[in-house]
């Protein structure tokens, strides 16, 4: 198991400088949260982590290791936002989750594979021939991670995976997100811009703002006692926590 | 389920009149293509010397042409050679068109533009003097006629597909190819190929019926086919110049040509049109009005009547029902929905998605799209009905009395225009101010919406301005006029929480000031928890649950309310057990089962939950349609396992 380590990284978009020397590390078999607004470029942390983003300066370190970034082994690996754009909709969730798996693997140990990480995810190795299109938003995304192990990865980058589902199958995915990171170990970056989502989940938490950290710690530390005016903004915003109800 | 979807939209194509006759004439010239010159090539090259240059008659149907051969066994025969010859110019257009279209993915940056630009300025060129330049430096024949309208027709065949190419490139499907490792090559063949196949098949045979008008053309240019071989347009070269003496000689292959071209190009369209790959823009369905239902219709209202008053009612809806076109039949998206809002009542409605609450709205805000249907047995906003036909007057009192917020503020203005004139439009139109009264009425209502420097901001265009903001000046649109009623739907689910808090905030201000109704409609209950007074649970088209607004955290009767409330995580859940989820997946309009639409996913489903349906019963607490309303659920059945597999 690994740790995922950003060095003063810097991305930029033209003129636009999405990450500002940020550092941060994901340490072997944590769950990190990332929030912030929209913009707050902690998407870009994420792509950059798997190379979709150009780096300007810095570095992303795995074990002290550049992530590999070309070739077939991939050990960093993304769940998107929209699970109705991150799964080919002429390839069965079979395939779809085979993509990953090492060239060498031989072919009944690759259907075995995709056997066990259906099952693993819970939606089951008999609906391998399934279509996306016959499946729901949370059903998507559970195959989505399932794609994302067949690399088998040492870190997981979890981009917002739950804000395009509706709130009632959100849970699903959050209980298999701490499921899976309890049974493999896993360490996970979890981006979110749901506090409630990534107290729920992340052991630490990192507060992005304008491209930078501006606060981090364990979660229930920064929850409670959040030392930047952003994160307090963040924090009286999550909905239910105060009532705002027109006197009537 | 038999077939894929893609399979029977293909044959649902053969199910149009167009597509069907089309669809056989082009086997027809295919089957012809084949057997013709096997059959008939010894008639069509008979010389009968006694009969040269004659006329239609029993024995030669379109007379013969200069060496006494028969017209119509010639056109027969010239099937294959015009056939052939316009499938290799469609082949050679295709694969070039396919080679330069992906190359700019494969290729790197540097390269791929290069490429692009050179596609760009090949496009620029009309195809016809592309070919006819093409026909000169290949030589005149039949070999360089093929080269030259296939060359011609690939840039813009190569324009398509780079534009599809680049359209499932940015997906994020294969943004997780390439993290998984998978190379450049091997992701255009398994995941972008694949993906644009069908719109490039079908305009490749769009392009096909192109391709034989085009080689008709050259040949009668005489450019094409070269003489003793003949094509249609050879044998319309040779006709013509005997025009006079045998009117049939050119007209026969002209039909042939007229016929094949059509049948490929209307065939591919209807494909492309059941398939719904764009080509050209269609018709605009006529606008459907909102009928009012029979009231022999119902025996009795299905649902109790709203609690309360009716002097002060804003908006009166009683068995709604909006019903859209589907596969089998109409498919019923709102079945029966009854509810009414008051005078400065803040109403939510909640749900899942596909659970019919958008269209509720969209439905009392005449907004349903050309397809839905939309019944009522009375739908009243401020006294006047909204089932009788449109008219100018209503469609004003509309305009200034209900205002309407949706999801995306991008797209719900005109990005064109700068924000203060859409927003004074309102009030040119609607309230008859003049410009300047209208732009000062616009800048003081963004002002009312909290945005800063309003006199600045009216004259930017909406990309100046932020989301959060966006979404403020749509409200600030709404409140031009004085609304009696607000529309939100999901109005925050696109805006950061910070920004969701402001408008929450300033919805909340609006309604307190003005004493305005506002229905929120959202799929977060804490959202609507935390705005409203009362929340509509909707569930499979239906009100399940109609609660004041504080009995939803913890007082919720129905067992799906005590779900939609128990799944999502607050800041103190508790964190050492799994999350509470509704087991199995929202019932499909289209197959509502009998019964209560909720009792399959139900941990308190009893035989007479499958069989009978519960009616939405009022008392003073609110309505629940529940033979197990208040039941208490425990926490094991509430939070149960952790599969969402039926």
């Amino acid at each position: 198991m690994s740790e995922l380590r950003f060095e003063d990284l810097t991305v930029r978009y033209g003129a636009t400088t999405a990450v500002d020397d940020v550092s941060l590390v994901v340490p072997t078999g944590r769950i990190v949260g990332l929030v912030g607004e929209s913009g707050s470029g902690k998407s870009t942390m994420a792509r950059a982590a798997v190379g979709l983003a150009p780096v300007e300066s810095g570095r992303i370190l795995l074990d002290g290791e550049p992530v590999p970034l070309r070739g077939h082994r991939r050990p960093v690996q993304m769940v998107f936002q929209d699970p109705f754009s991150s799964l080919d909709p002429r390839m069965s969730i079979g395939e779809s989750v085979a993509e990953p798996i090492p060239r060498d693997v031989r072919r009944a140990a690759r259907r075995a594979e995709v056997a066990r990480l259906l099952d693993l995810v819970h939606i089951g190795s008999a609906r391998a021939d399934a279509r996306p299109s016959e499946m729901s938003g949370g059903q998507r995304q559970r195959v989505a991670l399932a794609r994302a192990l067949a690399a088998q990865p040492a870190v997981v980058v979890a981009d917002e995976i739950t804000s395009a589902l509706d709130v009632s199958i959100q849970g699903t995915v959050l209980n298999l997100v701490r499921e899976l990171q309890a049974e493999l170990g896993l360490s996970i970056l979890f981006i979110s811009h749901n506090l409630a989502v990534v107290r729920y989940v992340a052991s630490d938490v990192a507060v992005m703002h304008r491209g930078r950290i501006v606060e981090q710690g364990p979660t229930a530390q920064v929850l409670a006692t959040p030392s930047h005016d952003y994160t307090r903004d963040l924090l009286a915003a999550v909905p239910g926590t105060t009532r705002r109800r027109s006197p009537r | 389920m038999t077939g894929t979807p893609s399979r029977r939209r293909h044959l649902s194509a053969l199910r149009t009149p167009l597509g069907v006759v089309t669809a056989l004439l082009a086997i027809t010239v295919l089957v012809l293509a084949v057997v013709a010159p096997i059959l008939w090539t010894d008639s069509a090259k008979a010389v009968d010397t006694d009969d040269i240059l004659a006329g239609p008659s029993a024995e030669h149907w379109a007379g013969t042409d200069n060496l006494g051969r028969d017209i119509v066994f010639r056109t027969l025969v010239a099937t294959r050679l015009s056939i052939e010859l316009a499938l290799s110019a469609t082949l050679i257009a295709v694969v070039v068109g396919l080679v330069l279209g992906v190359a700019p993915q494969l290729l790197g940056r540097r390269a791929g533009r290069l490429v692009t630009a050179s596609i760009n300025i090949a496009v620029a060129f009309p195809g016809l003097l592309l070919a006819l330049f093409f026909a000169v430096v290949f030589g005149i024949g039949a070999t360089g006629a093929v080269l030259a309208i296939g060359l011609a027709g690939a840039p813009s065949f190569a324009r398509l597909v780079q534009t599809m190419v680049a359209g499932v490139v940015s997906l994020d499907y294969v943004a997780a190819a390439r993290t998984a490792g998978v190379g450049r090559f091997r992701i255009l063949v398994r995941h972008v190929l694949p993906n644009v196949a069908e719109p490039l098949v079908v305009n490749a045979t769009i392009g096909a019926g192109g391709a034989l008008l085009a080689f008709a053309g050259l040949s009668f240019l005489g450019l094409g086919v070269q003489a003793p071989a003949y094509d249609w347009g050879r044998l319309l070269f040779d006709g013509v110049s005997a025009l006079y003496v045998n009117p049939g000689a050119a007209l026969v292959p002209g039909l042939a040509v007229l016929v094949t071209g059509l049948s490929f190009n209307l065939f591919g369209e209807s494909i492309a049109k059941a398939v719904g790959v764009p080509t050209q823009g269609t018709a605009l369905a006529p606008r459907t009005v909102v009928a009012p239902r029979r009231s022999t219709d119902h025996a009795g209202p299905a649902t109790e009547a709203p609690v309360g008053g009716t002097d002060d009612v804003v908006l009166d809806v009683r068995d709604l029902e909006v019903a859209f076109p589907g596969a089998d039949g109409p498919v019923q998206v709102v079945r029966g929905v009854t509810f009414a809002v008051r005078r400065g009542e803040a109403v939510g409605i909640v749900g899942e998605s596909g659970s019919g609450k958008s269209l509720t709205a969209l439905a009392v805000s005449q907004l349903v799209d050309d397809l839905g249907q939309v019944d009522a047995e009375r739908l009243r906003f401020l006294g006047e009905d909204l089932l009788t036909s449109d008219t100018a007057a209503r469609r004003k009192m509309l305009g200034t009395s209900m205002a309407m917020v949706f999801q995306d503020p991008m797209t719900s203005f005109n990005p064109t225009r700068r924000i203060g004139g859409q927003l004074a439009e309102v009030s040119r139109h609607h309230h008859g101010l003049d410009r300047k009264q209208a732009m000062a009425r616009a800048v003081d209502r963004l002002g009312a919406v909290r945005i800063p420097a309003p006199e600045r901001r009216a004259r930017q265009y909406p990309h100046e301005f932020s989301g959060g903001m966006r979404q403020r000046a749509m409200i600030g649109m709404g409140i031009m006029g004085s609304p009696s009623l607000i529309i939100a739907d999901e109005p925050t689910t696109a805006l950061d929480v910070t920004v969701q808090q402001q408008v929450l905030d300033l919805l909340a201000a609006i309604r307190r000031e003005d004493d305005v109704a506002l229905v929120l409609i959202s799929h977060d209950v804490t959202v609507v928890g935390e705005v409203c007074d009362r929340v509509l649970v909707m569930y499979a088209g239906r009100i399940v649950e109609d609660l004041p607004a504080a009995d939803l955290a913890t007082a919720g009767r129905h067992p799906y309310t005590q779900a939609l409330v128990a799944a999502v995580p607050s800041m103190d859940t508790a964190l050492d057990e799994p999350l509470a989820v509704i087991p199995g997946r929202p019932v499909d309009p289209a197959d509502v089962p009998p019964g209560c639409a909720y009792a399959a996913r139900c941990p308190l489903a009893t035989e007479r939950c499958r069989v009978e349906d519960p009616p939405l019963a009022g008392d003073e607490r609110g309505r629940v349609a529940c033979w197990h309303a208040g039941e208490p659920i425990e926490p094991m059945q509430l939070s149960t396992t952790r599969t969402d597999v039926p």
